[in-house]
């Protein structure tokens, strides 16, 4: 832990520095943390903590999610994430992980909703039980495909939504998700924006998430993530696993279809 | 609710039958509701006012920011009546307030994770978006190099008022292109609109320096 965070404290200051000189090259910077970082991803110690989560006996009805039904049966963790979101008859809608997880505590565990959404993501000293069961679902799904064919008609309608969104401009800078991300080899000041709209773009955006965010120090969900852009946008926020970021997902895993998941990714 | 998500999700799979149009405007009506109620409810009204498009917006959306020709123009013409000047009818400031609007990102964050604190300035954030002085390596490219702007194009009355409206109302040039109205929304006032044009245009300003 201590090499880790030493590691990282080194990367952040390297990083400084070459922000300082970066010119076209803020790609670099990223690979350079990933290099550094080769040896421990600080997220891995974060996954460590989800699988005891998982594990563990919670909530008023002293149950683990282990009996979780994440799309493949109650029980697998192994590809889940890979083909989420996802209709579940059970609740009859399009749920992304965190969604179902937040179901799942709710019903096996017998938390309630509020319980478990306040504090979903991580705040400075106080990492999110949320995050920490996404980075471990995420990384059982490491080597498989995305996979999320939008058979039901209920996904097929949300990734049609999410489309729709994805072009919607609104707010006082006209902003909309497309005006960032979808024209390729952009960057707002230096950072870096995938062309969303195209299966490259898409999939190395989709693949890699859940995320260590090295500017943050923490992990970030794709719920944060889309949230935050949101924010960006100078928009108001929307309420945590609202349909339009999940509708969002199913248009954005649509487009990264068959991309081979590798997770938790490395973030500026 | 299900209800209608449910004929969508039909005409969504539907490629004969209905007609594409009427598929887009059923997904549209749709889509616009969903994404309303997605926003917390205790955002107060005036920052929920920001999702409201006007007729502008509405069109690039449809259109997925490339509209048809005649669609193009009728923007265009709408959006250069709005444009409005200084009292003054002076159309370029200080290239120093404008060098300190320019490089600014801050101002206009809501919500509740990381808003701006209360009173924070709006910038032009034009970094963001392009190259302006040669110095300044951290400079994002989804609109094109500003740099020499002032150099290249002269700084005639004509492109004094080119500059300004442009700044002013983004879409009365190019519609539904990325960067904002800043004049129209009230982001940026006239006057600041001038120190910005001053920034682009002024032989002094490090836009035109080496
Ligand atoms: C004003 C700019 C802006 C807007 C508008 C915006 N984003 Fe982003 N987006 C960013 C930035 C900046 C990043 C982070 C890039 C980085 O990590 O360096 C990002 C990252 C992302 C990522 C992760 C990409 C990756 O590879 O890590 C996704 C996915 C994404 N945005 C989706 C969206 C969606 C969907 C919307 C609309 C709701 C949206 N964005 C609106 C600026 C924006
Ligand atoms: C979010 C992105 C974005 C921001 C922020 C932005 N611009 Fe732009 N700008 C563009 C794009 C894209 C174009 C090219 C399309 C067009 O002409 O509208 C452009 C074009 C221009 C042009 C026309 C260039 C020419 O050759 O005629 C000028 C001048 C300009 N911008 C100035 C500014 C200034 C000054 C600011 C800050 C106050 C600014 N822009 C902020 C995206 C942006």
């Amino acid at each position: 832990m201590r090499h880790l965070l030493a590691l990282l404290a080194g990367c952040v200051l390297a990083s400084a520095a070459m922000a300082a000189r970066a010119q076209d090259k803020s790609g670099d910077e990223v690979a350079k943390y990933r290099e550094m970082l080769a040896d421990g991803n600080p997220a891995d110690l974060v996954e460590l903590r989800g699988e005891e989560l998982w594990k563990a006996k919670r909530g008023p009805k002293n149950a683990s999610l282990e009996q979780c039904d994440l799309g493949l049966g109650p029980g697998v963790v192994d590809g889940a994430y890979a083909q989420l979101p996802k209709y579940f008859p059970d609740s009859k809608k399009v749920m992304d992980l965190e969604a179902r997880l937040v179901y799942c505590m709710t019903t096996l565990q017998g938390f309630t909703e509020a319980e478990v959404t306040k504090a979903w993501f991580t705040k400075p000293g106080k990492e999110a039980d949320m995050e920490a069961l996404v980075t471990f679902v995420g990384a059982r799904s490491n080597g498989k495909p995305i996979n999320v064919a939008n058979r039901h008609p209920q996904e097929a309608a949300m990734a049609k939504m999410g489309e729709y969104i994805f072009y919607r401009r609104a707010g006082p800078q006209d902003f909309s998700c497309a005006i960032c991300h979808a024209n390729d080899n952009k960057r707002i000041r230096l950072q870096e924006l995938g062309n969303l709209t195209t299966k490259e773009g898409a999939g190395t955006a989709m693949k890699s998430f859940p995320a260590y965010r090295v500017s943050q120090g923490n992990v970030w969900s794709m719920q944060r993530r889309l949230i935050d852009c949101m924010r960006q946008a100078r928009w108001p926020e929307p309420k945590y696993l609202s349909d339009a970021v999940i509708a969002l997902e199913v248009y954005l895993q649509g487009k990264a279809n068959g991309t081979v998941m590798q997770t938790p990714g490395i973030k500026r | 609710m299900r209800y209608k998500l449910f004929v969508l999700a039909a005409l969504a799979g539907m490629s004969v039958g209905a007609g594409a149009a009427e598929t887009a405007s059923l997904v549209a009506k749709q889509a616009e509701k969903m994404f309303l109620e997605s926003f917390r409810s205790d955002n107060p009204k005036y920052w929920m006012r920001r999702l409201e498009q006007d007729e502008a917006m509405r069109l690039c959306s449809t259109y997925k920011d490339n509209p048809p020709a005649k669609i193009r123009q009728q923007i265009q013409l709408k959006e250069m009546a709005t444009i409005r000047y200084p009292v003054d009818g002076k159309l370029i400031g200080d290239w120093m307030e404008g060098e300190k609007l320019a490089s600014s990102g801050r101002g206009g964050h809501i919500g509740f994770i990381q808003p701006d604190p209360r009173g924070t300035p709006r910038g032009g954030n034009c970094y963001a978006c392009h190259e302006l002085s040669p110095r300044e390596v951290a400079y994002g490219t989804i609109g094109p190099s500003l740099k020499h702007f002032g150099r290249t194009r002269g700084n005639g009355e004509d492109v004094i008022k080119y500059v300004y409206d442009k700044v002013y109302n983004s879409n009365a040039f190019s519609a539904c292109t990325n960067m904002p109205r800043f004049g129209y929304h009230s982001w940026l006032t006239p006057e600041q609109i001038t120190h910005i044009v001053a920034y682009l245009l002024d032989p002094e300003s490090p836009v035109n320096g080496d």
